[in-house]
């Protein structure tokens, strides 16, 4: 596994911590959008959008690059600021998100939205989707990966267990699915709602790979990452433990805050916390 | 009498044959190899069949995963089983404008002996109403043979609705269909049947007996129900004024239905619909008992077509 330079982790944290404050503001502005569920997935997205993937903003339907599936597509706010950020299109774009007529859509839509591989909104279809993706690049002689970000909510989707089935009798060790593990879904939390411990058994006993990490560590992020990918044999599932809403205060572990948008007082003192968060690094008190 | 052939075994010799061809079409079938007569292409290509079990939603998704992987995914199910994975096709599929071919088995009441929960009367109609979805059903082996490198070739989302029966031949080799195009079988000027699937030999059938009363009625093969070739409707309907649909599905949503919105839209005329009649239907020991029982006999035909011809005046 390549060591990652605390250089790297740190820069990937701070972008992370912006990618927060970028889509607390794009909620606020359109007045829709689900704050919790996109908040905690920050380290994840940015390690995969800024590091993990090989993409190229220049070339978004580049056949070879590494194949991204936001299955809990909700958390798109955040995933539209990372690729806005990373180049795909101008950030000034994220304005329009919600708009008619723009180019970002209430859930990612992959005919309108640069960077965007699948089209996703409705639960459940990640994995068996990017299970189809790893088919097709074994037939068509590529070596891309295909991540698939999960939301706990998510895994109780009879659908997403098929895929896995899927997965699991071809051995895609070409497919990482991570499971944003926030435990709290839209209407409470995931253990009173429908629980889904012993959530790594049941993986496991789907025959991936697992991987048991603190999702809002940057640096346990990259590790599972690189870690999935040389797996062989059987796909990876990395089980991401998540605060949701991390980084602002009022917002964390409460599905209250599961899709609905601050006001202007609220979204006052987020980005304060959130800003806060950014001044450390730029000032470099962080590690 | 006509020579009868299996619409399943040509879908499934066909795409074999057409596999060899085309080297990006891939099967995925959810359990029903031997329904679809797809083993004919697991045999020559197992590294491009994937059986994934009971499966129907997945089904969908992943085939929408290989077609984004740039390979031309012919999934395979029941009929009625899309109506399980309907969210899927919608969003997968239609929504995210996949280029799946979606292949109903088993449509209508062809299934006849495993009963009412293996009969579907309401595929069409889901599918229909969906953006992008091109709907096709064959009349016979010949137009599913030819249809097969053209549904592949079209870029987007299809489904293809077979039957499970064995049904009489309609067309010679040298016919090639076009998707959005009907296709006159037979010239009339007092009525005309339009169908898709199975009745439209039925249709045929009814033709001859209809010249005995002395109607011409014209005979098409409205194969595409989706886009519908509405200006040979509005054609048929300016010739005749007396328009009779025929189909093994609901009257509600079906080609009747889209026929008689084209019909609305554009020139109205008198229009009779043979079909399911917006109920569930029964087991039976035969396929063609159940069409005659359920009202889509020959003799139903041809009674559409005299009130037809007796409304319009």
């Amino acid at each position: 596994m390549p060591f990652h330079p605390e250089s790297l982790v740190r820069e990937l944290d701070e972008i992370a911590q912006r990618l927060r404050l970028d889509a607390l503001e794009m909620i606020h502005r359109r007045k829709a959008g689900h704050p919790g569920g996109s908040l905690s997935a920050s380290e994840i997205i940015t390690a995969l959008i800024f590091h993990q993937l090989r993409i190229d903003p220049e070339r978004p339907e580049w056949e070879e690059r590494d194949r991204f599936i936001l299955s809990k597509g909700h958390a798109c706010s955040l995933l539209y600021a990372a690729l806005a950020r990373r180049g795909f299109f101008p950030r000034e774009d994220l304005k329009s998100w919600g708009h008619l007529g723009s180019r970002l859509q209430g859930h990612p839509d992959r005919l309108k939205t640069p960077g965007i591989d699948m089209t996703t909104g409705m639960e459940g279809h990640g994995v068996a989707v990017g299970a189809g993706l790893c088919l097709a690049a074994r037939l068509k002689g590529l070596n891309y990966h295909v991540y698939v970000l999960v939301g706990d909510g998510e895994c109780q989707c009879g659908v997403l267990w098929e895929g896995a089935l899927i997965a699991s009798k071809y051995r895609l060790s070409e497919l990482t699915v991570i499971v944003d593990y926030n435990h709290v879904q839209m209407s409470g939390p995931v253990h009173e709602v429908l629980p889904l411990d012993p959530l790594i058994e049941k993986w496991k006993a789907f025959n991936f790979a697992t991987i048991e990490i603190n999702g809002n560590d940057m640096r346990q992020v990259l590790d599972a990452l690189d870690l999935a990918v040389e797996i062989r044999n059987k796909p990876t599932a990395i089980i991401a433990h998540t605060t949701k809403g991390e980084g602002v205060s009022f917002m964390e572990n409460t599905h209250e805050w599961h899709g609905r948008p601050p006001d202007d007082e609220e979204f006052r003192r987020a980005a304060e916390e959130l800003r806060r968060r950014i001044k450390r690094y730029e000032e470099g008190y962080v590690h | 009498m006509r020579k009868v052939m299996s619409i399943r075994k040509a879908y499934g010799q066909t795409l074999a044959d057409y596999g060899a061809e085309n080297p990006d079409i891939v099967v995925v079938v959810a359990d029903v190899t031997s329904s679809t007569q797809t083993g004919f292409f697991e045999k020559r290509f197992p590294e491009r069949f994937f059986n994934v079990g009971i499966m129907e939603q997945a089904l969908i998704d992943v085939s929408a995963g290989l077609a984004l992987g740039g390979m031309i995914p012919f999934a395979n199910t029941f009929a009625v089983l899309y109506l399980r994975a309907a969210e899927q096709v919608r969003t997968c599929i239609a929504y995210a404008n996949v280029n799946v071919k979606m292949v109903g088995a088993y449509c209508g009441l062809s299934n006849f002996k495993d009963g009412p929960t293996h009969h579907v009367e309401c595929d069409t109609a889901l599918m229909r109403s969906m953006p992008n979805i091109t709907v096709i059903e064959p009349a016979d082996a010949v137009e599913v043979s030819k249809f097969i490198p053209k549904i592949a070739e079209h870029k987007g989302p299809i489904y293809l609705r077979l039957t499970r029966a064995e049904v009489p031949v309609l067309f010679d080799e040298d016919y090639e269909p076009e998707i959005g195009r009907g296709i006159i079988l037979r010239d009339g000027s007092d009525v005309a049947l339009i169908a898709s699937g199975v009745m439209v030999s039925r249709c045929m059938d009814a033709a001859d007996e209809l010249k005995n009363l002395g109607i011409d009625a014209y005979v098409v093969d409205m194969s595409t129900i989706k886009p519908l070739d509405k200006k040979l409707v509005w054609r048929l309907s300016e010739e005749t004024g007396a328009i009779v649909t025929a189909e093994d599905h609901s009257i509600i949503g079906g080609l009747g239905g889209a026929v008689a919105e084209a019909l609305g839209e554009e020139k109205p005329a008198v229009l009779e619909r043979i079909g399911i009649r917006d109920t569930f239907t029964e087991t039976s020991l035969s396929y063609e008992e159940l069409l005659d029982h359920y009202g889509m006999s020959i003799n139903d035909i041809v009674e559409a077509a005299k009130r037809a011809v007796k409304r319009r005046g």
